[in-house]
């Protein structure tokens, strides 16, 4: 019982009104956690009810502390009638858990309600006391951090990084169960969401579990999933990477625990315990699975093809020439030899911590500086499995229980399920394992895994970039000083992570390798696609660009097995073609590099999509690109040569064109290893499709037209035609912005702090006639393309910026529906590098005060520059700069005295707010020490005539959402826990709601509010790594319905702007996300 | 292949100035694309007519929503900051601006006229009359009398509750209690020969007239509280109104009269460009003018102030082509002069009528 939850509900605002008669509401609260409910006395007729509650307090095991949110559900009493639940609120107590984090949740949550939508607010202050007890690391894993981010976080150092952890739990999901039929959307929807949120709560401490036993505090790069199987159940599953991480400010406070893992494993007292996990709910799975995980039992999926194939684009190691190079053989075998046992060695004991050791892969994609010391290239598997059904009415019976969804251990009711899951993931990765293997690497990085669910099959897929790693940083210094010493030399030079990680001689396949361009010791391949995130030491010419590979296939409608063998059947020929697609769009662009790869292929009824999004880049160390050379069939024919010629010049002119536009000027190399535009036979990548366990068959797919040059497109029909098209069709972005699907664009780093982040949705209708291949390839590269242009003209108010983490998701939610969703974040940077970098740092911070000033006018100005030369009001401008370089009340003496009969000033806003402001000020009614916002008009306006109590998140600014793990100009001071939330949304009046977008927009509009509402509650005022893994849509316009199921994540942070730093002192701890220029205004 | 759903969300609002102007002028998707087209942004970004519909769509649906929410009772309009947070808090007030802003050709129409359901359907001619559309128009009268409901009940200052509750700008708001102010009281503004004043010289006249004529301005509250049916801000003091009956011996009294011309005159002579014919006129301008207050005790005659006061006395002074400094030189000296009358024992009164109506006159003395 080591945990007191307490919780105290405040006030409510902004109710629905739920009694017609009266237009009031008679609002009251339950508050329940676990089994244990209580409830506030009902406030009679107000819609901004002041309950001013005792403290609830529950006291509970902390591992329900971890597994349960905190259930308020807000309801309407009623005398005569049952009482109408108004909505409710999830909160996630996980955050107060971690002794770093959150202290208290304190703020106003938006009501949800899965029909309505969000219906007022309530003030919620939420504590917990954890009592210490000496067992506590056994059924729970508090304390254990958990970030999004997939990198290491800003104010931690990474000590050791441990590795691989993964998880699933199964349940049958809510929405199949009998009992569906009989309870209303609302009842069904909120039965999910409270499962869902259970689930991630049990995962996280199961993964939280794990990663204790490995002597780690943390897990980075923490991503979960859910795979909704329809009837066959519902998974949760979540990846991450085990670390250790020390804080910044507190160096070596966890040294001690890492100094010598292996040997402290031993004398852990459960390790001796043949089952530390007997006090948990049941067996939980993981453990017992390690047996399972090499013997994938074949019998519990009907139909397992396996169509896994590697893309082992780019391998080739070299022995260096020169002294170096002579070394360099038995060198990488000892670092290869001395990495490996630095993976095993984490293992640990034999039986308990050698299942980890099984898969030495990282979900991070950026890594501390050194840590990559090779990377081989993309590895990736895909398996094609059936979902089974499950019957199993016990299970139902016990649902009813409101008790019921502890009962996840499905092993107790159904004890394969788990098992088959984790078998067929299990045997993915070890595919992935041996994929790295050939490629001469150890580890994967940049690892991820996702699936594609259409009826009864799923499509599983992982990848990752095969690596070699500095063991420094995967155990605790034992390595030799010599190793040491020569890794540190290796490492020394820029270029090191381009080179090949193995021996030349033993090329698996053949590829082209040349001296590494920088510095001449090393072979490096001639392209290099990875996973990861571009090494911030990779030396690149020019700017990066997002590349993307479209491609569909038609297949037949087909059932079960039949189906299963048909996408396996495909699936080759798909990744092939997508790979070549994205070879020849890098060759266009004159680029040697992908990052960031992702490859996701989705399965609908009858059609298959593939969509990969990377990064571009020139790295310096690879040799330059050759061309594109096109050559036909029918070479006789005196037309179609001609034609030819001039294909191939339009191609020139797009590479020459695209060098320019991504400023792409590799330095001349004189030397004769540059070679001949047309690169040699020898050249070409190559699809490998490898044995796969499950898998009989033997064959390797040589995917590189044999013995033909790989970037010699023949064409020699239509098809081909058609691919040389529309590799011309993809236009550039226009003038002053950019785009990538990394952290940070390649090529930029003078950011500047306004970041404006995004989610758009596409879905088409396909026209159903006679569908081919061409024609639905098309439409697909139309909808992106259109998207992206879209994207671009939306924010052309932000030029010169830059789009990063372009995150494409494709689905297929109906047999003539694509849906395409997108998120990213505009970041705005400054055009003039030089300039900045003159500055001294005191005009640097200046200048940085302005402009934050300057993002606060952004919006009236930009109102202003179109839309009021026809008026008789001009002058708005000219107000606004020496607003903002002044303080606000001169200008808004000025404004009043403008001629009164000028009234059509409806822009000028930010004289508004000035005066407003002004006026507040005069009234007293502000202290000297609140934010601009509390100073708006809106807050003053709105709260100060309520009787609601001041809230907490009206001080603090909007929340930011990045997608990014960092804020430009801005320093995150602290990491406040990972927001996950799942949400479903449903309504059954579509059209009154603005139809599908309509209703969508206004979904995902509510999500970001509620993101926003939590992350304020936590004391933070920015989420970052913010994702949206899930956005599924249904609609039935006959029946006027619609569903949406979206899930997010992110890590709340609190970040101070580095203007604030270096201008305000310590005088002001909390953060203000605006500038101290506009807070001397308030104060005056 | 047919465009099913098609949304752009941002974490914080984007709103295109230009798009929510097309939105507010009530053009419908098609229109508007057809009048960005014509603006040639096509060119400036390269951006496909594909693109220019979709964005199009986006923002009104944007503002669709946005204006959902402004309908909802007006103090909850906080939601709207906490669902859609522009870059910084001001958009969202721009975005109000922008809703509640209005046209003056519009606003001109409708001033002072009842805001119930009989204007309504005179909608449709003030579009035609002044090539607004039609939707624009809605908003806009909707707005009025949205705010007219509000602030009808309320007590306190006329301006400070439209804007505490409308998120106005301290000049909308003001515009927004003069149209509040003549809509209540009734004013006619339609006549022909009122047809030279702008909106800004009403707006201007009520705010003097709320200042200085209501029973707010005299700044005590009620003391009976069942005296709350008048409006503070809103209804002129209907005491005053009556009391003004008492000037009428200004005029009456024919040796007050006398005297006030010969102080009037003797102060002026000289300073005068149109001497003469103030004197001529002093009577009769004299007259107008405490006839006016005389007459306010009826509700008719209120309506027909600026009737009266420019057919009483702008038309006379600018038919003898009075410049607007000797219009300013008389009104002052005609008003002050009054103090000097041993007779008259109105001086507060006086005061309180001549200051307030000495600026209105000042300001509607115009061509």
């Amino acid at each position: 019982m080591p945990g007191k939850l307490k919780v105290k509900i405040v006030a409510g605002r902004h109710l629905p009104v739920m009694d017609r008669a009266s237009d009031l509401t008679d609002a009251f609260v339950e508050v329940k956690f676990g089994n244990t409910t209580f409830k506030t006395d009902v406030y009679l007729k107000s819609l901004n009810p002041q309950w001013n509650s005792e403290w609830f307090k529950f006291e509970v095991d902390d591992e329900d502390l971890q597994d349960e949110p905190l259930q308020i559900t807000v309801l309407d009493h009623d005398t005569y009638s049952a009482n109408d639940a108004i909505g409710k609120v999830y909160i996630d107590i996980d955050p107060l858990l971690y002794s770093e984090a959150a202290t208290v949740i304190s703020g106003w949550f938006p009501i949800y309600d899965t029909i309505h939508g969000i219906r007022g607010e309530i003030n919620v202050v939420v504590k917990v006391d954890l009592f210490n007890d000496l067992n506590r690391f056994r059924q729970s894993s508090c304390g254990v951090k958990f970030f999004c981010t997939t990198s290491i976080p800003k104010c931690y150092r990474a000590v050791i990084i441990h590795g691989f952890v993964e998880e699933l739990v199964v349940n049958e999901d809510p929405e199949y169960q009998w009992i569906d039929r009989i309870r209303t959307p609302r009842a069904s929807n909120e039965a999910r969401q409270r499962l869902i949120s259970l689930m991630s709560g049990e995962l996280q401490r199961k993964i939280g579990l794990k990663v204790l036993e490995m002597r780690g505090n943390a897990v980075v790069g923490y991503l979960q999933c859910f795979d909704l199987e329809g009837e066959s159940g519902l998974v949760v599953r979540a990846i991450g990477t085990a670390c250790t991480l020390d804080k910044l400010s507190s160096p070596a406070a966890f040294l001690p625990a890492c100094n010598s893992p292996s040997k402290e494993m031993k004398e852990i007292p459960f390790n001796e315990d043949p089952n530390p996990n007997t006090h948990s709910s049941g067996p939980s799975t993981p453990l017992k699975n390690q047996t399972y995980s090499f013997s994938p039992s074949k019998s519990y999926s009907r139909q397992s093809s396996s169509s896994d194939t590697d893309l082992s684009l780019t391998p080739k190691t070299g022995m260096g020439s020169g002294s170096a190079g002579k070394e360099g053989g038995p060198f990488k075998a000892l670092l290869r030899q001395q990495t490996q046992s630095a993976l095993e060695q984490r293992g640990g004991s034999p039986h308990r911590f050698c299942r980890r050791r099984e898969f030495p892969f990282f979900t991070l994609t950026a890594f501390p500086p050194g840590f990559l010391v090779h990377v081989g290239g993309v590895v990736s598997a895909r398996s094609v499995k059936l979902l089974d059904r499950i019957h199993n009415p016990a299970f139902v019976g016990i649902m009813g229980n409101t008790r019921s969804y502890k009962l996840l251990d499905w092993n107790s009711f159904n004890s394969d399920e788990p098992e088959t899951r984790d078998a067929w993931w299990a045997e993915i990765r070890q595919e992935i394992k041996s994929h790295a293997k050939a490629l001469g690497c150890h580890a994967v990085v940049g690892y991820s895994e996702s699936t594609s669910i259409c009826e009864e099959v799923c499509i599983l897929s992982a990848s990752g970039t095969a690596a070699v790693l500095n063991p420094r940083f995967l155990q605790d210094g034992t390595v030799e000083g010599c190793l040491e010493q020569r890794l540190e030399e290796n490492l020394s030079i820029r270029c090191g992570f381009c080179h090949i990680p193995y021996d030349e001689l033993n090329m698996p396949f053949p590829a082209h390798l040349t001296y590494c361009y920088n510095c001449r010791k090393q072979k490096v391949p001639d392209v290099l696609f990875t996973t990861i995130d571009l090494p911030t030491d990779a030396t690149v010419i020019g700017k990066g660009c997002l590349i993307q590979a479209r491609l569909c296939r038609l297949k037949k409608k087909a059932q079960a097995e039949a189906n299963a063998t048909a996408i396996s059947n495909l699936l080759p020929f798909m990744e092939y073609e997508v790979h070549t697609q994205l070879m020849n769009k890098l060759k266009l662009k004159g680029m040697n590099a992908l990052f960031g790869l992702r490859i996701q292929i989705t399965v609908g009824e009858n059609m298959l999509m593939g969509l990969a999004s990377a990064t571009g880049v020139y790295l310096a160390a690879l040799p330059t690109p050759g061309g594109i050379q096109i050559a036909g069939k029918t070479p006789n024919d005196g037309s179609y040569e001609q034609h030819i010629s001039h294909m191939q010049k339009k191609i020139n002119d797009t590479i020459a064109k695209n060098k320019e536009l991504y400023e792409i000027n590799p330095p001349e190399i004189s030397e004769e290893i540059i070679g001949s535009p047309i690169p040699e036979p020898r050249q070409r990548s190559r699809l490998l499709r490898s044995q796969s366990e499950s898998s009989d068959e033997v064959t390797e797919l040589d995917l590189s037209h044999g013995k033909k040059d790989a970037f010699v497109l023949e064409i020699d029909d239509t098809d081909a035609m058609e691919d040389v098209h529309s590799l011309l069709t993809d236009v550039p972005p226009p003038s002053g912005f950019y785009s990538c699907n990394t952290e940070i664009m390649p090529g930029i780093n003078n950011w500047t702090s306004e970041i404006q982040m995004f989610t758009s949705v596409r879905v088409i209708r396909l026209s159903s006639l006679n569908l081919t291949n061409q024609a639905l390839n098309k439409n697909f590269n139309d909808l992106c393309e259109n998207l992206l242009k879209s994207l671009y003209f939306k924010l052309r108010s932000m030029i010169p910026c830059c789009l990063c983490h372009v995150n494409f998701t494709v689905s297929l939610p109906e047999d003539e529906l694509i849906q395409v969703t997108v998120t990213a974040v505009a970041i705005t940077f400054d055009k003039n590098q030089a300039l900045q970098t003159t500055k001294t740092p005191v005009e640097k911070s200046l200048q940085r005060a302005s402009t934050d000033n300057e993002e606060l006018l952004q919006f009236p100005l930009e109102l202003c520059s179109d839309s009021l030369p026809s008026h008789p009001f001009p002058p708005v401008k000219e107000h606004l700069e020496s607003a903002s370089s002044n303080s606000g009340i001169p200008a808004a003496q000025r404004a009043t005295s403008v001629d009164y009969s000028s009234f059509a000033d409806r822009c000028s806003s930010w004289i508004e707010l000035i005066k407003l402001k002004a006026q507040t000020i005069r009234r007293g009614s502000i202290k000297t020490t609140v934010t601009v916002e509390k100073a708006s008009p809106v807050g003053d306006g709105n709260f100060r005539n309520r009787s609601a109590p001041p809230c907490a998140n009206s001080t603090v600014g909007v929340v930011k959402m990045t997608p990014l793990s960092f804020i430009p100009g801005a320093k995150i001071t602290k990491y406040l826990g990972i927001i996950n939330m799942f949400f479903i949304r449903e309504t059954t009046s579509l059209r009154e709601e603005g139809g599908v977008s309509g209703f969508l927009h206004a979904f995902i509009a509510e999500v970001f509010a509620m993101v926003r509402a939590h992350v304020a509650a936590l004391g933070g005022n920015a989420v970052v790594s913010y994702i949206m893994k899930q956005c599924v849509f249904m609609e039935n316009p006959n029946k006027n319905q619609a569903q949406c199921l979206i899930n997010v994540s992110g890590d709340a942070v609190v970040f101070v702007r580095e203007s604030d730093l270096e201008v305000v002192s310590s005088q002001q701890p909390t953060t203000n996300c605006q500038s101290s220029c506009t807070e001397g205004e308030v104060t005056t | 292949m047919t465009s099913e759903l098609d949304i752009f969300v941002g974490n914080t609002t984007l709103i295109d100035e230009d798009v929510y102007r097309l939105w507010l002028d009530g053009y419908s998707v098609t229109d508007a694309v057809a009048l960005r087209v014509r603006s040639g942004i096509l060119e400036q970004t390269g951006a496909t007519a594909a693109v220019l519909q979709s964005d199009t769509m986006d923002h009104y649906r944007t503002f669709h929503m946005l204006e959902r929410l402004l309908h909802i009772p007006p103090s909850r309009q906080a939601l709207l900051i906490e669902r859609y947070p522009g870059p910084a808090r001001p958009p969202f007030l721009s975005f109000v601006g922008g809703y509640y802003a209005f046209d003056e050709a519009f606003v001109r129409e409708v001033l002072g006229k009842k805001l119930s359901k009989g204007t309504k359907k005179d909608l449709d001619d003030i579009s035609t009359k002044t090539g607004i559309t039609l939707k624009s128009c809605r908003r806009q009268f909707d707005n009025f009398k949205r705010v007219f409901k509000v602030v009808e009940e309320m007590r306190g200052s006329l301006v400070d509750n439209i804007q505490q509750h409308f998120l106005l700008s301290d000049r909308l708001a003001r515009d927004y209690a003069a149209i509040v102010f003549f809509a209540n009281n009734r004013f006619e503004t339609g006549k022909k020969k009122l047809q030279y004043l702008s909106f800004g010289d009403f707006a201007f006249c009520a705010e003097l007239m709320i200042q200085n004529w209501t029973l707010g301005a005299v700044g005590e509250a009620p003391i009976d509280p069942d005296s709350q049916m008048d409006d503070m801000d809103m209804d002129l003091d209907k005491e005053f109104l009556q009391d003004l009956k008492e000037l009428k011996v200004l005029v009456a009294d024919k040796d007050l009269l006398d005297l006030h011309k010969s102080l009037v005159c003797t102060a002026l002579r000289g300073k005068l460009g149109v001497f003469s014919e103030m004197e001529a006129n002093f009577k009769n301008l004299s007259r107008g003018l405490v006839n006016v207050a005389a007459k306010l005790t009826h509700n008719k005659d209120v309506r027909d102030l600026f009737v009266d006061l420019v057919e009483k006395f702008v038309e006379p002074c600018r038919s003898d082509h009075w410049p607007l400094s000797d219009v300013r030189f008389f009104l002052n000296q005609y008003s002050a002069s009054v103090h000097s009358l041993d007779g008259f024992r109105h001086q507060a009164l006086w005061d309180r009528y001549m200051g307030t109506l000495r600026g209105c006159l000042l300001r509607l003395y115009h061509d």
